[in-house]
């Protein structure tokens, strides 16, 4: 018996939906075993990973609250993904998202209310998309590889952070701490009543389906499936495939951007050095394990969230440390990939091919 | 400027290019065989505590390069599996590498907290490695000479061996080396081994010589700077090699800054430096063409052969 890969011709849909679900499954059960194997107790641990979140009610808001930005930033990342431009540096861009609405923020000084609030965060729109300008120049311009140009922005991002915020950003009644001044109540989101869900999770379920309507049905979403399909047919067929990497980079970063807007005015409503949390590595993770579909990228940011969540919840019932929930993730992306030949391909077993004479 | 400022300033240098130049030409291997691992920062990491454990258990340092270099190796493994046997995208693939490579360390690191280890310096006589000239010849890790012979090893393997010629053949043709009877896959295999055990005892310099004890993503993203290296120098390992120098010095002058605080400018601009300059060549280079032509054709692409 051999086994034997036969190409598809259409991806099977089965796959596309079943796989990221058994990607799930399976590292929730190689978690068990490696625990277990580690002295840890593995079936406490990936409970409270993976289900605990879910199941205690006061922890909703919490995975709301996280899975607003992953959801936010897996969406662009996904667009561009499927024009195959790879922006890595979501994170930079998230990171200068929320310091360009900081920046709107401190030039209002004690003024808020609601121009205020939409100013300081079309900011972060805005600077999320021009930090993702710089790859894509250099990308269309130079041809310079964008994965290293927006990973090297990234750690570019987050010195700018730092001179920010330890310089002329500085609260002056901080105590000398690297951290702006707390914003004023009138310049934050509003927050649904005794909860910290705020108004960016709303956006952030909504956001899925506006996606859905570009990428499946507008003349750009399907150049945009064009242009990452195969870049001759692209041309064939009069589109252009520079525009499609400005286009698709922007939109990563503005995404990024606007879901660093929404971290700092509601949620943290102060920016330090812990500001860059990951998202945007993480929203990466999102992206594939939600197929580059944006109902995909939905879910996949709630059930990363729950990791995350849960990660902090097993730190303190387990003793594993904050980093698990990172290799959880890690492997879940690792199954999602390895299951990508279900998709298009067919596996076969056919008989030795011995007796045929070969 | 004293001369001890000029030894010292040196001595950084090497010892911060030292890392870079190894998980480069690594990495530059890997390339050069057709694949694209962007998992070089994981492995610098797994290879960074695996080093570390081992010294700690064995008292041996020496024991500790290897146990990185198999670290690393063994962290490559799982990317080569799934790029090589399952035709995972190569970009997404290493990336969830180096996000397993940076969890794994952290949990393996955990008990390690705290603890130092003898540094891994240099094992000539004191009378040459403390010798206020010769130490500027003397003075350096066993580490830094490795990477420094590697260099040209690494010249002549691809160059002038058959198995290096092999190696360049299934990276610029891959289907065209199958025909003719070459194992792609095998080839492919030996070669992300290689760069994730380079990568490996270059993240060891991190734990092993540098503090000497670990910390969770101690490597600070110089894995990511590797990876640009190897763009930078157009695939070829003398410019590499210049070119980790290069970064080197950069990284120094943001030390120098913090150290004497000759602050015209914030310290986070020097920080930044190394990356803004990463960026600036890639620009350069890039533009004159000269990089997509030195490129593996088949860099990045997938071994589909049809039987």
């Amino acid at each position: 018996m051999r086994i034997k890969l036969e190409k598809r011709r259409e991806p099977s849909v089965a796959m596309v939906v079943t796989t990221p679900i058994a990607s799930v499954l399976l590292t929730m059960l190689i978690g068990i075993v490696v625990f277990d194997l580690l002295g840890i107790d593995g079936f406490k641990a990936v409970v409270d990973i993976f289900l605990s979140p879910l199941l205690v009610s006061y922890k909703w808001q919490d995975v709301a609250v996280k899975a607003a930005p992953l959801i936010i930033i897996g969406l662009g990342l996904s667009m561009g993904n499927r024009a195959q431009v790879w922006n890595i540096g979501a994170e930079g861009q998230y990171v200068i998202g929320a310091l360009c609405s900081a920046g709107v923020g401190i030039a209002f000084g004690q003024t808020g209310g609601f121009f205020v609030v939409l100013l300081m965060i079309a900011a972060g729109v805005a600077g999320g998309g021009l930090w993702a300008v710089v790859p894509a120049w250099l990308r269309t311009k130079f041809s310079v590889n964008e994965i290293l140009s927006s990973l090297m922005l990234t750690y570019i991002s987050f010195q700018v952070l730092g001179y920010l915020v330890g310089g002329p950003w500085k609260d002056p009644n901080g105590r000398n701490f690297p951290a702006t001044s707390p914003l004023a109540d009138s310049q934050t989101l509003p927050v649904w009543p005794d909860s910290t869900v705020h108004l960016g999770v709303l956006i952030a379920l909504i956001l899925p389906f506006v996606f859905w309507v570009i990428m499946a049905r507008s003349e750009f979403g399907y150049q945009v499936r064009v242009v990452g399909s195969s870049t001759t047919a692209a041309r064939h067929g009069g589109f252009d495939s520079k525009r499609t990497i400005w286009a698709t980079m922007i939109i990563g970063g503005a995404m990024a951007g606007l879901a660093g807007a929404f971290e700092f005015v509601g949620v943290l409503h102060k920016m330090d050095l812990g500001f860059p949390s990951g998202y945007g590595f993480t929203a990466i993770i999102v992206a594939f394990l939600g197929r580059l579909n944006p109902f995909g990228c939905l879910i996949a940011g709630i059930v990363l969230a729950v990791t995350y969540v849960g990660g902090q919840m097993a730190q303190t019932s387990v003793h594993i440390p904050n980093s698990t929930a990172g290799i959880f993730q890690a492997m879940m992306l690792f199954f999602i990939l390895a299951s990508d030949i279900l998709v298009r391909y067919r596996i076969r077993l056919i008989a030795s091919s011995k007796a045929a004479g070969v | 400027m004293s001369p001890d400022f000029i030894i010292a300033a040196i001595i950084t240098v090497v010892g911060l290019s030292t890392p870079i130049l190894l998980a480069g030409l690594g990495e530059l291997v890997v390339e050069k065989s057709g694949v694209l691992n962007l998992g070089v920062e994981g492995m610098m990491l797994v290879g960074a505590i695996s080093g570390f454990a081992v010294t700690v258990y064995t008292f041996n340092p020496w024991f500790g390069v290897l146990g990185a270099a198999a670290g690393g190796a063994l962290a490559s493994l799982i990317f080569a599996v799934l790029v090589l046997q399952l035709n995972s995208n190569q970009v997404a693939t290493g990336l969830a590498l180096t996000i397993f490579g940076t969890g794994i360390s952290s949990l393996m690191g955990l008990s390690f907290t705290g603890r130092i280890v003898v540094p891994f310096l240099s094992v000539f006589p004191d009378a040459l490695a403390k010798h206020e000239y010769l130490q500027l010849i003397f003075g350096y890790s066993p580490i830094v000479y490795f990477a420094l012979i590697m260099v040209p090893l690494t010249t002549w393997f691809l160059k002038s061996t058959r198995a290096g010629l092999i190696l360049r053949a299934v990276g610029e043709n891959d289907l065209s080396a199958h025909s003719i009877g070459y194992s792609v896959i095998k080839v492919r295999y030996a070669a992300i081994a290689f760069g994730g055990a380079m990568a490996g005892i270059g993240g060891c310099y991190f734990s092993m010589v540098i503090t000497p004890m670990w910390a969770e993503k101690m490597t600070a993203g110089r894995g990511w700077i590797a990876l640009a290296l190897v763009v930078f120098a157009g695939w070829r390992t003398g410019r590499l090699f210049a070119g980790a120098y290069f970064f080197g010095i950069l990284m120094a002058l943001e030390l120098y800054a913090k150290a004497s605080g000759f602050s015209f400018l914030p310290s986070q601009f020097w920080a930044a430096m190394p990356y803004a300059m990463t960026v600036i060549a890639l620009s350069f280079i890039s533009s004159r063409g000269t990089a997509g032509a030195n490129a593996p054709a088949c860099l990045g692409k997938p071994f589909l052969p049809s039987t």
